[in-house]
């Protein structure tokens, strides 16, 4: 589209992609739209409203665990819960939520770039995460109820329960196809529209993750969707691939689904990691330290992260070749974590720090990943997982990884650009009180997991031993903060955007990639020229008294 | 761009061609499901399965006439793909007879 067929306003502006109205105009002109970041929007409001859904689902599953025996429902409801809760917040919420959100917002922003490579095939993949996230929630009130497996829809029971799992299985496998599109559509920006001055390593890093989280995304999304697919085939048509008594194996199952599911980990947290490479030299002014180790550690967890599948599979019965060579890769695939870790830490070293919200969700992240990532590696251990194999621990471990680190990606990630897309600003305060509600909240909340697991409580157990209680019920009150913590940080950014202070800086906080030299909100098609890229994305020298490798010297 | 004039060059002869060497890799499959061949029988149909995935990828992909970076990375996605069926089957083959 040529920048001529804009109309300008009264000014002679360009107008922001908030007030551009092109064919369709009202809600037909967001659902029809296919500017890459109306398609964001779209995302973050369909997201969040999932993301809601699944939060009540955990903190119902929370209140259920009060006492030892039923609280407020009956143990098929409860075992809905916990699988609807699964499958919503995992393929729902944190799989596609920072790609399809501040992926689509901003990836072409910081590229140089007007759109994605394949707008229409963009809008396509948000109907059909709208039609997967439906499909779920109809499984709900649909006579035969939710699933009820876990979300993951272990063989031979999802075989068999009387539940709606076609419902379930169908949406995933549609989610799935949408997570493909979307990476193979970065791929192809990444690779085609960059600003011609926009070199590989004068990316940003948040381009970088997404790069090698496309890749895991479209080679290891389709073995998840042709896997599902066979779960609908022997329940309708009886073949026997997976349940035992029709001549399948279960173990086959289990190998194919975490083929993709762990991959999918990297898929939820790589994209996160990007945003904590975007955030950390922000705010502590300081150029990024070990920039290309970053991103070359982006790709190297990709291909180590696709081949640890089977550690979630020590206590099945596998060969102990198989075995080892498993437990070898989960220990090396800490090895890239570890790198981006002390390469943000290093950024930080003598930095001038400013501990806005971002900033303070990015240190979360930190702290609270490394516990989720070094709670994986005593689970690397083949002689330590045996023991704690379907326990508490592995909950805490999941949560520590999943919501410490992707959810605190998310929360760092809108707290950093909502204000950009929106052009408006939060009351930083109230952030920084609901920053301390989250985080003292979150660790309540599931630090007595890794107690309880260690203490062997199973997981997914609706009864309980008298002696577990007291930490349920520490981490129900937990729950009770967190909750208090989300809807005062959501609240805060929900207003700011009805009637928060206006801002027209571009660069609100001092950035150095490019979605900081376009305006606030970006015009409809986010720059007037493709713009020149002369330095790299994190130069901030001219404020930093001293490099390490000086001092060092 | 210009590397992409290969791609209207191609005639249409040699898609056809393909595409009938796809149908006949088809049917040698389903024909050859009906055979025993043992442990080996994965291995046969994963063969036959590349050969159908190279002709898909180099002649209706495009990718003979792609940039030499696409062609390494779609050879990196195929060898992590060709390591993790090593894997599986590796440990597969322990507990199924």
């Amino acid at each position: 589209m040529a920048s001529d067929s804009i109309a300008l306003d009264h000014n002679g502006h360009e107008p922001s992609y908030l007030e551009y109205e092109g064919k369709h105009k009202g809600l037909l002109g967001w659902i029809l739209s296919t500017d890459h970041k109306r398609i964001g929007i779209l995302y973050l409001i369909s997201i969040l409203s999932f993301f809601a859904v699944g939060v009540t689902l955990g903190f119902l599953i929370r209140l259920e665990l009060l006492t030892p025996q039923g609280t407020i429902v009956g143990p098929q409801a409860y075992n809905e819960f916990f699988t609807l809760h699964g499958v919503i917040m995992i393929f729902i919420v944190v799989i596609p939520v920072i790609p399809a959100v501040f992926g689509n917002f901003f990836l072409p922003i910081m590229l140089g770039a007007k759109d994605v490579a394949f707008p229409r095939l963009n809008l396509l993949t948000w109907y059909l995460y709208i039609i997967g996230g439906t499909l779920v929630l109809l499984s709900l009130i649909l006579p035969g109820g939710a699933a009820d497996t876990g979300w993951t829809f272990y063989v031979p029971y999802s075989v068999r329960t009387g539940t709606n799992m076609i419902f379930t299985l169908t949406a995933v496998f549609i989610l799935g196809f949408s997570s493909i599109l979307t990476g193979l559509n970065f791929l192809t920006t990444i690779h085609r529209i960059r600003a011609p001055q926009m070199g590989w390593f004068k990316m940003p890093l948040f381009a970088w993750s997404l790069y090698a989280t496309s890749w895991i995304q479209v080679i290891v999304t389709p073995i998840v969707g042709i896997t599902l697919l066979m779960v609908i085939v022997e329940r309708v048509f009886h073949v026997g691939i997976f349940d035992p008594s029709l001549g399948g194996d279960p173990l086959l199952f289990q190998h194919m689904f975490w083929m993709y599911s762990h991959p999918a980990v990297y898929i939820i947290i790589v994209p996160a990691m990007g945003v904590i490479s975007e955030v950390i030299p922000v705010f502590s002014h300081r150029t990024i330290f070990g920039y290309k180790f970053i991103a070359y550690s982006s790709l190297a967890i990709a291909l180590f992260g696709s081949l640890v599948w089977a550690h979630h599979m020590f206590a099945t019965g596998m060969s102990d070749t198989a075995e080892f060579v498993f437990s070898l890769l989960t220990f090396v695939v800490a090895i890239p974590s570890a790198i981006k870790v002390f390469n943000w830490t290093a950024t930080l070293y003598k930095g001038s720090i400013e501990l806005e919200a971002p900033l303070l969700y990015a240190l979360a992240f930190i702290f609270l990943f490394s516990i989720g990532g070094l709670t994986g590696i005593i689970q690397g251990a083949l002689n330590v997982d045996i023991y704690l194999t379907d326990t508490y621990f592995i909950v805490g471990h999941i949560h520590y990884v999943v919501f410490g680190g992707t959810g605190m990606g998310l929360f760092a990630a809108l707290h950093y650009w909502l204000p950009k897309m929106f052009g408006r600003m939060y009351n930083k305060k109230v952030a920084r009180v609901a920053f301390w509600f989250v985080f003292v909240g979150f660790n309540v909340l599931y630090f007595p997991f890794f107690i309880l697991g260690w203490m062997g409580m199973p997981r997914r157990s609706y009864h309980y031993l008298p002696q577990f209680q007291t930490y349920h019920v520490i981490s129900t009150v937990g729950s009770w903060i967190l909750v208090i913590g989300l809807v005062l940080m959501l609240g805060n950014l929900l207003r700011s955007l009805i009637n928060g202070k206006k801002i027209t800086e571009r660069n609100i906080w001092g950035g150095e990639t490019l979605e900081w030299t376009v305006e606030t909100p970006p015009t409809f098609e986010n720059f007037e020229n493709i713009p020149d890229v002369i330095n790299g994305p994190y130069e901030y020298k001219q404020n930093e008294p001293a490099t390490i490798e000086e001092e060092v010297k | 761009m210009e590397k992409n004039k290969a791609h209207e060059e191609h005639g249409y002869g040699m898609y056809i061609l393909v595409w009938l060497a796809l149908v006949t890799l088809t049917g040698l499959t389903a024909t050859v499901a009906g055979i025993n061949f043992g442990k080996l029988s994965i291995a046969v149909a994963l063969l036959i399965a590349v050969i159908k995935s190279y002709l898909v990828l180099t002649e209706f992909m495009h990718l003979k006439s792609e940039q030499k970076s696409f062609k390494v990375f779609v050879f990196v996605a195929l060898l992590f793909i060709c390591i993790s069926f090593t894997l599986l089957f590796t440990d597969y083959s322990f507990y199924v007879r």
